[in-house]
């Protein structure tokens, strides 16, 4: 919105301040947000959250937009909205809004939106190649090779085929429903267990996660982390998925009982995992990096440079829509 | 076929190798170090050996069947016959057999799962947990997309349609040159492989191996995929002029390389040892327990209805 200048010349615009909540932001996103919104950053301020809120709402052009990175210090609750009333739209940066407080930003007329479904492709193609590289030992027979040994010691030992595979997936949502697209082009049979099922998905539906592992090759968790799903694989799961089964985390670490896990595995009473979350991060366990058949990923799955882009043109696609009144892209209701 | 006797050229699978010294007069060519042994070995037996098994790496060449009078088939471990002398084999009416098919699937799936490999960095990232290395969450460096990307397939036969079929799935536009344009209108044709690879993010080799694809991969292929591109060989090491693809990959030329077969296996060439992006494999491509022990029944059909003058199962010629 363009103030006009007492002298009568012309000034640059003055653009509608943004809350900024995130650390790590690349040059790109940071230029192309610098580009549209004056910036008040709150990690770079290294003031304490109240007088940082404060200070905004303070400001003669107090921010209505905010961007926050989810899973971190700062939640968007009533005390965080009672502080800044000018305040109209939240994006998440991420697909959880456990940090936001949906009923309060309803009740106060806030909007939010999220990054939709930026990171599901990434997380989804990364599931695939983890379970690619734990029935075909990728990784495995790679430090084989780059250790010498392959002319040492011959061939390297066999792996497992992926065809015909039953292939149980817990939570058929964006991602699941990728993973499961990708599999069955490698002859994987589909099997899912989700809160409810989808009438129109060829995949057989599994009343429990129990069910589902005793009739699994593969178990690949693909859920959200809530209050129900806290360990939903568990000691009992991983006896009914059975000594030839294989593991894939692409949730969360808490998924899994991790310890359990670890018996399992040590004990030979499941057959291999593949791993980008763990319980207390970057704490992984020790006893997997003895482990050929495990496979480990340091909670990348969704970091490619094209989600990266994406994320950002989502970013600006939903404050463009909020500042110009139009409808948000990647809304979240609060149901 | 008991009264067959059967030359084994190289341990390749114990289940095959159980089965022919149970059913047929088995030979172990290894256990005769070329020299004096060697002719030993071939004046005591040479008159009775009826067949002979190989693989990828060990087949019946020229001086081989010319010192097998009483060779009737050679019956290979594999899809690829590049070891064996057709030409002789077609001028001595030596029958030839390989294992098509049932590995076919075996293969796709590790060409994909190279490329998600070296595109998403999975093993570099295991080395990287596994050595203790990951200390703070958010430690990460960008890796690359596969889905939607451009990917190019050398050889349309079995295998690269297979590995058509999977990398679809992950939403990317299918290119490829084969001998002949193919009837599959989704897919692009280049009758030119540098400009197949100029057009693409992926290239992944999946042509049989002979005199005209002898380095189709070379300098010019490689520096036309350039240093966005990766290269996915599942074919033969022979295929790529490897030299160049290490000099590619050493100067960055090259984005990355997921490489499943080499010229001189068993030596994977050691400048690539520290490099992070190239994904280093042992000829594993059908290396599971499933389809090997398709590929040793098949092996062993073929030379069951060759000894009971049946109609062969899977022959070359």
């Amino acid at each position: 919105m363009a103030s006009p200048a007492a002298s009568g010349e012309a000034e640059a615009p003055v653009l509608p301040a943004l809350l900024l909540f995130r650390r790590r932001l690349d040059a790109a996103f940071h230029a192309a947000l610098r580009r549209r919104y004056r910036l008040l950053d709150f990690f770079a301020s290294g003031e304490p959250l109240p007088a940082f809120l404060a200070g905004a709402a303070a400001s003669p052009d107090p921010p209505r937009a905010a961007v926050v990175v989810g899973g971190g210090a700062v939640r968007v609750d009533a005390a965080f909205l009672d502080a800044i009333p000018s305040l109209g739209f939240v994006f998440s940066t991420g697909a959880g809004v456990d940090h936001i407080d949906l009923h309060e930003c309803a009740r106060r007329g806030v909007a939010v939106a999220n990054s939709g479904t930026v990171y599901s492709t990434d997380v989804a193609d990364h599931a695939v190649g983890m379970l690619i590289d734990v029935l075909r030992r990728v990784s495995a027979a790679e430090r084989f090779v780059r250790s010498g040994l392959w002319p040492v010691q011959g061939d390297y030992p066999l792996g497992n085929k992926l065809g015909g595979k039953r292939v149980g997936i817990i939570g058929l949502g964006n991602i699941g429903s990728l993973i499961a697209k990708r599999l069955q082009a490698f002859g994987c049979v589909i099997y899912y267990n989700s809160r409810r099922p989808r009438d129109s998905v060829p995949y057989k539906y599994f009343l429990n996660v129990h069910d589902l592992a005793s009739e699994s090759d593969v178990l690949v968790v693909a859920c959200a982390l809530n209050k129900d799903t806290r360990h939903i694989v568990n000691k009992d799961v991983l006896e009914a998925l059975g000594k030839d089964g294989i593991i894939i985390n692409i949730g969360r670490g808490a998924n899994v009982d991790e310890m359990e896990l670890v018996r399992a595995l040590k004990e030979g009473r499941i057959a291999g995992a593949g791993l980008d979350v763990f319980e207390n991060e970057p704490k992984v366990p020790a006893e997997f990096f003895s482990m050929d058949n495990v496979v480990m990923t340091h909670h990348v799955a969704v970091f490619t440079s094209e989600s990266r882009s994406d994320l950002r043109d989502t970013t600006i696609g939903n404050l463009e829509a909020f500042f110009s009144g139009k409808p948000l892209l990647t809304p979240v209701l609060p149901w | 076929m008991e009264s067959l006797g059967v030359l084994l050229l190289h341990p390749m699978n114990a289940y095959l190798e159980q089965e022919l010294d149970r059913r047929c007069r088995l030979h172990r060519f290894w256990e005769a170090p070329p020299g004096a042994p060697r002719d030993e070995f071939l004046r005591a037996h040479a008159g009775s050996i009826r067949a002979v098994v190989g693989n990828a790496s060990y087949g019946a060449d020229a001086a081989l069947i010319d010192a097998l009078p009483a060779l009737e088939i050679v019956a290979s471990f594999s899809v690829g016959i590049d070891r064996v002398d057709l030409a002789k084999c077609r001028e001595r009416g030596i029958r030839v057999t390989n294992t098509p098919d049932v590995l076919t699937d075996d293969v796709a799936d590790l060409a994909v799962g190279l490329a998600i490999a070296v595109l998403r960095r999975i093993p570099q990232a295991d080395r990287y947990v596994r050595a203790g290395q990951w200390k703070a969450k958010g430690d990460y460096a960008l890796t690359t997309r596969l889905s939607g990307k451009r990917v190019a397939i050398l050889g349309l036969g079995r295998i690269g349609l297979a590995v058509a079929k999977r990398a679809e799935a992950f939403g990317c536009s299918i290119s490829y040159h084969s001998r002949s344009e193919k009837p599959f209108p989704n897919y692009k044709f280049y009758a030119n492989v540098v400009d197949l690879a100029a057009n693409c993010d992926a290239l992944i080799v999946a042509c049989s191996l002979n005199a005209e694809t002898y380095h189709i991969v070379n300098r010019d292929v490689i520096n036309a995929l350039g240093p966005e591109g990766v290269l996915i060989n599942i074919g033969r090491g022979a295929h790529v002029d490897e030299p160049e693809l290490v000099s590619a990959l050493v100067e960055k030329r090259l984005g990355g390389a997921g490489v499943d077969v080499y010229e001189n296996e068993p030596f994977a060439p050691e400048q690539l040892f520290g490099l992070d992006n190239v994904v280093l494999v042992p000829h594993v491509g059908s290396d599971t327990e499933e389809t090997c022990r398709a590929m040793a029944d098949l092996v062993l059909a073929n030379l069951v209805a060759h000894a009971s003058n049946k109609q062969i199962v899977t022959p070359v010629i």
